[in-house]
């Protein structure tokens, strides 16, 4: 059985997802008995995939060409398919990151194949793998199979655990796949990358401001935690709507799904769809001035006071203690 | 031209969510269902892509009766035509987007509007599905759309920023919140939506390739501890943080 992972890249540099899912498709592959595979799709990108022989990568497909720099959707999946023929791989693993997300039923409709999208967790039940996937944006998580001959899996971002071991390196090999211009039907022209902050989706920690902010102008007390923390800035749903915050920071059953090791719950109460989103991080801090708030119900640590005190406090503290 | 949006009738996101008596799916009493959210902006674009480039607008829904409110909710915001795929079968998203493919080759869409996601499954699949099925370019997770002499420039939403897209009809975009605001259905537009006829129409059967083998709830967190009150509590909570923790 050989399994197929796709090592998403940006400007020549892996993301973070890239160890996680070369990892988990290689742990797979040894409780199948079997081999896995990591392809990795970019312009210069040969230089960078020895790298993830230390995230267990054995062989390590490369497909390089300067119409590669940017991600094109009907090229990059005309790619990883003919791999995924090429090698006869019986599963594909992607990122459920925006390139995955957008690739994977690109990729499951050339290959007849089911996806089994979002994963949280990846097990083998009686030879086959198993997917658990959060559903109803995390109110019940389902277990799925893939019942076709070729299988993809999305994971999640964050989820999986990438840990590197010195010394392992992989096989790297160039392939080709010819393309035509009507693979760039749909053409990236360019990328417009904000500066500053990570995204929640790919954060491990995220300071959240909610209506108890009472008003944008005092979202600089989030902000300021935030940086202190090297953390994302995210907002509940009502802020959003209200014109506070962006609507790439929502979280929530109609914004982002989160799962970072911790979660900073300002001034939110904790309306069901904002739990959906977020009540799988690790840990959760929920800093509310009404005790009995919903958000306490899920927050490991709970401040009962006004976020107006409590934040400066608190972002004073932090720089002390992590002498920042 | 042609517009056509895709839609999904999805539970309520006020929906608390029980395990079924399958053990598979959700228990649907009592549940209230709506036009997926992401759906609205995807019918708000079909409208203005309209306005603008003029032609007819369609929606389209797979599932059983009760889609026929969804379908009535975008002919009420202004969709001139709708049509049922109807069906009361179990799919996923793979055989979702076929059935939708089939009826979309019958119709020669010049633009195939989807919600970038349904707020149920969470799949986020049947646009890219639908795409490929038809041959056509497509951009997911779509925040702005600009269209000038037939080139169509997207930005699509990725982490921590936007790609710029350059693309032709006939496309299939999917609409992320932010695109445009929503309109109101009128009080004209919601009685015309009463009377408006609703085309049926049965689409091929398809078996799934992704089935559940058992749904859950997640285990509830246990309920976490007061860590105690105002600005006294925050050196007891960069402690906890710390050492019980270890977040950082």
């Amino acid at each position: 059985m050989k399994l197929l992972a796709f090592a998403e890249q940006r400007e020549g540099k892996f993301k973070k997802s890239a160890y996680e899912v070369t990892q988990a498709a290689g742990k797979l592959a040894e409780q199948l008995g079997g081999e896995a595979v990591t392809v990795v799709v970019g312009n210069t990108v040969s230089a960078i995939a020895p790298e993830l022989g230390a995230y267990g990568a054995k062989r390590v497909i490369v497909v390089q060409d300067p119409r590669l720099q940017y991600y094109s959707t009907t090229a990059y999946a005309k790619i990883v398919a003919e791999i995924a023929k090429k090698e006869s791989v019986t599963a594909l693993f992607l990122p459920a990151s925006q390139m995955g997300k957008d690739l994977a039923p690109r990729v499951a409709a050339k290959l007849d194949a089911g996806v089994a999208a979002d994963c949280v967790a990846l097990n083998v039940e009686q030879g086959e793998i198993t997917g658990v996937r959060p559903v109803y944006a995390g109110k019940a998580n389902i277990t799925v199979k893939v019942t076709s001959p070729v299988k993809i899996f999305t994971l999640r971002p964050n989820v999986f655990t990438a840990s590197a071991s010195n010394g392992a390196t992989a096989n790297v090999e160039q392939a080709a796949v010819e393309l035509t211009d009507a693979d760039f039907s749909a053409k990236v022209t360019g990328v417009k990358i904000a500066e500053g902050r990570p995204d929640v989706t790919e954060a491990s920690i995220i300071v959240s401001g909610g209506r108890g902010m009472k008003g944008p102008e005092h979202f600089h007390l989030v902000e300021e935690l935030a940086d202190v923390l090297g953390a994302a800035v995210g907002a509940s749903r009502a802020v959003v709507d209200a014109g506070w915050r962006p609507h790439d920071e929502q979280v929530g059953q109609t914004g982002k799904t989160v799962s970072p090791t911790l979660y900073i719950a300002c001034g939110i109460s904790g309306a069901v769809q904002h739990l959906a989103g977020m009540s799988s991080s690790k840990y959760i801090v929920a800093v509310n001035k009404d005790k009995d708030a919903p958000i306490f119900q899920v927050a490991d640590y709970g401040v009962v006071g006004d976020v107006f005190e409590i934040l400066p406090a608190l972002t004073e503290e932090l720089k002390k203690k992590l002498h920042k | 031209m042609k517009f056509i949006v895709c839609i999904n009738h999805v539970p309520d996101t006020e929906t608390k969510v029980k395990v079924g008596p399958d053990g598979k799916t959700i228990d649907k009493a009592g549940v209230n269902h709506m036009l997926n959210p992401y759906d609205e902006y995807a019918v708000e674009a079909a409208l203005r892509f309209k306005e603008k480039m003029t032609g007819e607008t369609i929606a389209v829904s797979l599932g059983g009766d009760t889609h026929k409110e969804a379908l009535r909710k975008a002919l009420a915001m202004g969709v001139d035509k709708a049509i049922l795929l109807k069906d009361d079968s179990v799919r996923d998203s793979y055989s979702v987007a076929s059935a939708l493919a089939e009826c979309l080759k019958t119709l020669s869409p010049d633009c195939v509007l989807f919600g970038k996601q349904s707020i149920d499954y969470y799949d986020e699949q049947v646009p890219g599905l639908v795409a490929e099925m038809m041959g056509m370019p497509s951009v997911s997770v779509v925040v702005k759309v600009d269209v000038q002499d037939g080139k169509i420039v997207c930005e699509r939403e990725i982490e921590g920023g936007h790609e710029i897209v350059e693309t032709k009809f006939p496309v299939v975009l999917s609409a992320q919140k932010g695109l445009y605001e929503p309109r109101y259905p009128s009080l004209k537009g919601i009685m015309s939506a009463k009377t408006k006829p609703i085309e049926e129409r049965t689409p091929s059967p398809m078996a799934s390739k992704v089935e559940a083998v058992t749904m859950s709830k997640p285990p509830a967190k246990s309920a976490g501890k007061i860590v105690g009150s105002d600005v006294a509590a925050v050196p007891e909570l960069v402690r906890l943080l710390q050492e019980e923790a270890k977040v950082f």
